[in-house]
């Protein structure tokens, strides 16, 4: 019996009288990497921003490495790393400086976070730039230091939020690359989302499906086209999710605040 | 103590690199001095009230680091838009230390700022009243930056986007400079102008900076420091139950 290192229990989040996730259940073992499907506005950033503690859930109990979430804050947040959708690093400072400071956040003695910081620029193929400005990178080259930052504490558990947004294929094969020796080797748990359909089949194990808020499917790729008696993933997603578009919540603010979201949707 | 002092060296090394901003903020206190130090000198002196400069330079002192102060604050909002500060709220670190250590980067910028602006003065042919009263006066700026970053900071956690902080800058920053002693005495001023400059924090800032530069004072120190002392408290309350309720 594998454990399992993220759970959610009934976890419901309202903001006033929208519901962005209804009464959710899953598991997550540990060493897994984890897709998590859904068109924009189903409640996948809303679901691990309550992972991450940057939510809190209306109701329901989230558990992390075997720690509540909302009540051991700090423990959780030491189990895992993030990628987030959006840009998070400082543009004027270089390479090197955002991981020291990030290992700094994180209490990682001052010793060995030089020799990490040197073999993660290594592993992301950006040592020879760790003294260059972080507004110098491209668009690759920045989410190989997210990423490489995100490691930095050695977390049990890494989220990926939309990580190859943007990307070009080569970097986008390279990053999944890594993601999956970080898996094998380490045992490092993977959760992430993204749009790219092909791309979830090739890497994830796993996949669950939210749309309006509830998981309208959880397995692997084979056993989501069984259930949906279709061929690919590309074919079950848009079976289980429809085909109308969506209109979501975060749009005009760049998915960062919900909240100024909704009163912006309610002024318009 | 490790992580405040980390955020402390991101916010001075961050203002050590960007050279225009060093200039961009300096441009206007050293027009001030100039233009009103030098223009409005003249009719100072002929109305018999002395050295204008002697007058004038603790209150641009003071225009320095309220704006520096409020300005830093550009920080904490530019974090939030772009994503920095997702980063460090999601760090095993508390928002009060996130806060802290960033400010006191932010205040250590203005008082670097205060000083430049007091050396620039000196060249312009200011001299302090006594140079034993600098030191003393060196820690009412100190206590003034804090106060000031820390109120910059609460006001950028509130707002969302660049073009409200404009417009903050112009209904708080403005009024606070314009309408406190530090361009003119307050004795002869009319009645309402006089109630609305003793109820602003901003003079009493200037004010004690005055008594300790120039010996000059309305209130007297006592005043000045106990009001100082409450905006100060003030102040860091502001920021932190403002700074606690950023939602990402």
């Amino acid at each position: 019996m594998v454990k399992s290192i993220i759970g959610a229990k009934s976890v419901t989040k309202r903001f006033g009288d929208i519901v962005a996730v209804d009464n959710i259940d899953f598991e997550i073992r540990e060493g897994e990497i984890f897709g998590f499907l859904g068109p924009n506005g189903a409640g996948k950033s809303t679901t691990i921003k309550m992972l991450t503690t940057m939510l809190r859930p209306t109701s329901g109990r989230l558990t992390l490495d075997g720690h509540d979430v909302a009540k051991e804050r700090d423990s959780a947040r030491k189990a895992f790393g993030i990628v987030f959708q959006d840009p998070s690093l400082d543009e004027e400072l270089s390479a090197y400086e955002n991981m020291d400071l990030h290992g700094a956040l994180y209490s990682v003695p001052k010793a060995l976070r030089r020799i990490r910081i040197k073999e993660l620029l290594e592993l992301v193929e950006l040592d020879g730039r760790q003294d260059y400005m972080v507004k110098t990178f491209s668009g690759g080259m920045r989410r190989r230091l997210e990423i490489a930052r995100g490691l930095l504490h050695e977390p049990r558990v890494l989220f990926l939020d939309e990580p190859t947004l943007g990307l070009d294929t080569q970097t986008r094969n390279l990053m999944w690359d890594y993601v999956k020796k970080l898996s094998h080797e380490k045992g490092m748990t993977i959760f992430f989302t993204t749009h790219y359909l092909d791309e979830a089949e090739a890497v994830a194990e796993r996949i669950a499906i939210i749309d309006h808020g509830k998981i309208v499917a959880l397995g692997t790729t084979p056993e989501l086209c069984k259930q949906t008696k279709t061929k690919t993933l590309e074919e079950a997603y848009l079976q289980l999710t429809g085909k109308t578009l969506r209109d979501e919540a975060s749009s005009g603010n760049d998915g960062l605040n919900f909240k100024t979201a909704l009163r912006n949707q309610r002024l318009r | 103590m490790d992580i405040i002092y980390v955020l402390w060296l991101r916010q001075v090394r961050r203002y050590w690199r960007s050279g225009s901003r060093l200039l961009g903020t300096l441009g206007q206190p050293i027009l001030l001095l100039l233009a009103l130090g030098y223009g409005i000198g003249a009719i100072y002196r002929r109305a018999g009230e002395g050295n204008y400069l002697q007058f004038l330079v603790p209150g641009i002192i003071t225009q320095t680091v309220l704006l520096s102060g409020i300005f830093w604050g550009m920080i904490i909002l530019q974090d939030k838009r772009f994503g920095f500060l997702a980063e460090m709220l999601v760090a095993p670190v508390s928002r009060v230390k996130i806060l802290l250590g960033s400010a006191l980067g932010g205040a250590t910028i203005s008082i670097f700022q205060g000083i430049l602006v007091f050396t620039i003065s000196m060249l312009l042919g200011f001299r302090p009243h006594s140079w034993a009263l600098v030191g003393p006066a060196f820690l009412v700026l100190v206590l003034m930056c804090v106060a000031l970053t820390s109120f910059g900071a609460g006001i950028a956690s509130m707002v969302d986007d660049f073009q409200g902080f404009q417009g903050i800058n112009n209904l708080i920053v403005m009024p606070m400079f314009f309408l406190s002693s530090a361009l003119y005495p307050l004795t002869n001023v009319p009645v309402g102008l006089k109630i609305v400059s003793s109820i602003n924090p901003v003079t009493y800032m200037v004010d004690a900076l005055r008594y300790l530069l120039a010996n000059q004072t309305h209130f007297g120190l006592g005043k000045d420091l106990i009001v100082m002392a409450i905006t100060f408290v003030a102040c860091l309350f502001f920021a932190v139950s403002r700074f606690n309720r950023i939602q990402m």
